[in-house]
């Protein structure tokens, strides 16, 4: 609030640094000489156009470095319309104005469609239509829609043939950077799942204790840039086998993971459920471990956007991740795991038998060793995108030769994963917003410091980078 | 004589029987594929209720089949009409019927699906693709046909057609499309066989609705019976389409 106003309350009295930035006959100096002619309110009827005003007059301010003379005669050179279509061109003007507001403005639009790969990691995204979500926050109409495999739900999101979409968490920072596709930006404001991933072997393979018995082992991941394909490295190096060398890695989409287990085209996989429980249920597979093991709290699957569809569309960006975090938070309450599951269990989304999804997300299941287990937060959702994941998501992609030369880490990691946006979203859904946005995290036993990337890199023997 | 006309349909009958019961005693044998009852049941479900409609990813299986049959037939048409007209103009042109004979070969030789990737990254759009992919699918054999067709063409009707001063466009209709019209037909048949090959994987690897995606998604859930339905499903709309086929080839057919 303007300090030298006497009226602290009323927010268009305070008018004198809500001048129209690209006026040039106006000042925006604090209650200046000039201002008093200007009039008071300047036409700005609504909070919201004060939030406009402001947020416009900030950025203009920020471009002519503080001087109000240079940006008063910049404006009558070229005109208050070029000025600002220039300005648009390299700020997202419309993004910031939606971000800056409480109350989201009009939606662009309310039907979206929203990719996704039928897994259980893809929860939320799934559950918020049945359950009527999307309609909760004003995106009546809005349609999942289901994909056959990553590359195709790359390509749909890329072709702008969905608004939106479920992505693995390493996806969006992938595409933006180029790597395996035509670089294209994205923003990635919300995780989905966090843990729920596991290790799966055939059953001839029960001897087998640790990454050692595995050399010659034939495995499967989802994807190339998937925390799957990750993980499984990142735990067989860490054992003393060489991911490239001493075992072969095929990608296959999920739903092929378990008939390649039955033909035994494959020893064991890292994949998504209910593919590791459908394993189990069909009698070909045991659950070996289950990534929470190796890392509690890894980041799995994300919603992803692209930059164009967030800058295009800032209101219904921000309406969708409104409803994503309130779906995740709603998915991580144990007594809704049942109730979620009879709903994304049918033809129309997820394709699976109630049982094996009810098994994955309650986390009371058979490991096909004849034991049951009981793990609650075998898969669990959180939204917040840390961007220290991000980080350690880009360390080994650098270490297994999948991005190469120097890496701007912190640079990507808060480009793509919009940790500060998903705070914005969970504070006002009431949700208590970590206080920063890169912690260290652990690893098989092993501290990841963000703040040392290339230092952590280093300290793998095994390493193609 | 009526007993004998009828003879290959008690044999075809006693066939299928044949058939059934391999198939349920090699299911007998191979416990993990699934039986012809459960086929049967599997079956009744869907055609129970071809149309309905849960959602975008749950249609039933004749509005599916009749999105794979829309795809064909507007990919159909637009590749026939570019293969026909292209075809004449070559058939009547031996020189440039020479020069280009050797490309439409090699591009006949690809599989359509080859062309997918491709085709999906230069449109962007998945539907259209499909639609391409389908157009890949119909052009090579019926250009190959009506170039062939179209060049052996009697050279007395030509030659008829030029005395009687016939206008060009009057005569490509009235002489030398029904002159060629047998070939042109028979080429049509395998542009559409190939075209219905291709459009099952297209729409599978694509995500378009379509029996391709029904097969795509039973297998996400390993629901053999439900694929080895659509397997019959598919096979019996080919076979229906050929008939259409048939019947064109018996009405343009004609005696020297």
């Amino acid at each position: 609030m303007c300090i030298h106003c006497k009226d602290k309350n009323d927010i268009s009295s305070c008018s004198s640094s809500l001048g129209n930035a690209f006026d040039a006959d106006v000042s925006l100096e604090h209650c200046s000489v000039s201002d008093t002619s200007s009039g008071p309110s300047m036409g700005l009827q609504t909070h919201e156009d004060v939030i406009d005003r402001a947020i416009e007059n900030a950025v203009v301010k920020a471009v002519f470095g503080g001087s109000d003379v240079s940006r008063r005669n910049f404006m009558k050179l070229v005109g208050s319309s070029t000025a600002m279509a220039v300005l648009s061109s390299v700020f997202p003007m419309e993004a910031a104005k939606a971000w800056a507001k409480d109350a989201p403005g009009p939606l662009e639009k309310k039907d979206l469609k929203i990719g996704f790969i039928p897994i259980t990691c893809a929860t939320p995204i799934i559950m918020a239509e049945p359950m009527k979500l999307y309609e909760k926050h004003g995106l009546t109409g809005t349609k999942v829609v289901k994909a056959a495999g990553w590359a195709m739900i790359r390509d749909w999101a890329v072709a702008n043939q969905v608004d939106c979409a479920h992505m693995l968490s390493p996806m969006p920072l992938a595409m933006t950077i180029g790597a395996g596709s035509t670089a294209t930006p994205f923003y990635m404001p919300a995780i989905e799942n966090i843990n729920g991933q596991a290790i799966t072997l055939h059953v001839k393979h029960k001897a087998v204790k640790e990454p050692k018995d595995m050399k010659g082992f034939t495995f499967a991941v989802p994807f190339d840039y998937s925390m799957h394909n990750m993980l499984l490295r990142y735990y067989l190096a860490e054992g003393g086998v060489d991911p490239d060398k001493d075992v072969k890695i095929r990608v296959l989409p999920p739903p092929e993971m378990v008939a390649n287990l039955k033909a035994e085209n494959v020893d064991g996989y890292l994949s998504p459920d209910p593919f590791n429980q459908r394993a189990v249920y069909e009698g070909v597979g045991f659950i070996f471990k289950l990534t929470k093991e190796l890392w509690e709290g890894h980041p799995c699957c994300a919603f992803a956007a692209s930059k164009q569809f967030a800058t295009e569309m800032p209101n219904t960006f921000k309406a969708a991740l409104m409803t994503i975090v309130d779906a995740t938070f709603y998915s991580h309450k144990p007594e809704n795991r049942k109730a979620i599951a009879k709903a994304i269990s049918p033809r129309n989304y997820l394709n699976q038998p109630e049982e094996v999804v009810e098994q994955v997300l309650t986390g009371v299941f058979p490991d096909g060793l004849g034991q049951t287990r009981n793990e609650p937060d075998r898969i669990d959702f959180n939204p917040f995108p840390w961007n220290s994941m991000a980080v350690w998501i880009l360390t080994q992609m650098k270490r297994w030769g999948y991005i190469k030369g120097d890496v701007n880490y912190k640079q990507i990691a808060e480009d793509v994963f919009l940790a500060s946006e998903c705070g914005e979203a969970m504070k006002k859904l009431g949700y208590p917003v970590p206080p920063t946005t890169y912690e260290k995290h652990v690893i098989m036993g092993k501290v990841f410091d963000p703040e040392k990337p290339e230092e952590y890199l280093k300290t793998f023997s095994i390493s193609r980078s | 004589m009526n007993k004998k006309k009828n003879n290959w349909v008690v044999l075809s009958l006693l066939l299928l029987v044949i058939f059934i019961g391999g198939w349920q005693l090699f299911t007998a044998v191979f416990k993990n594929l699934p039986g012809p009852a459960p086929v049967a049941k599997t079956a009744w479900f869907f055609l129970s209720d071809p149309f309905y409609d849960n959602g975008p990813n749950d249609k039933g299986i004749g509005t599916l089949a009749l999105y794979s049959i829309g795809r064909l037939s507007v990919g159909f048409l637009a590749g026939s009409l570019v293969a026909i007209s292209l075809g004449v103009v070559l058939g009547l042109n031996q020189t440039l019927y020479k020069a280009v004979n050797p490309y439409i070969q090699v591009l006949r030789a690809i599989s359509p699906i080859a062309w997918m990737p491709l085709l999906l990254y230069s449109v962007q759009n998945s539907n259209l693709t499909a639609l391409l992919v389908v157009f890949m699918a119909s052009v090579w054999p019926t250009l190959a046909n009506t170039a062939f067709g179209v060049s052996n063409i009697k050279k007395d009707y030509i030659s008829v057609s030029n005395i009687l001063q016939m206008h060009p466009v009057s005569k490509v209709f009235k002489v030398i499309l029904p002159g060629a019209g047998p070939t042109i037909v028979a080429g049509l048949r395998i542009s559409m066989g190939s075209a219905w090959v291709a459009i099952v994987p297209a729409e599978a690897l694509l995500g378009s609705l379509g029996l391709g995606y029904f097969v795509w998604n039973e297998w996400n859930n390993l629901s053999l019976t439900s694929v080895i339905f659509a397997i019959l499903i598919i096979g019996i709309v080919g076979v229906l389409i050929d008939q259409l086929f048939n019947a064109l080839a018996r009405r343009l057919a004609y005696v020297d």
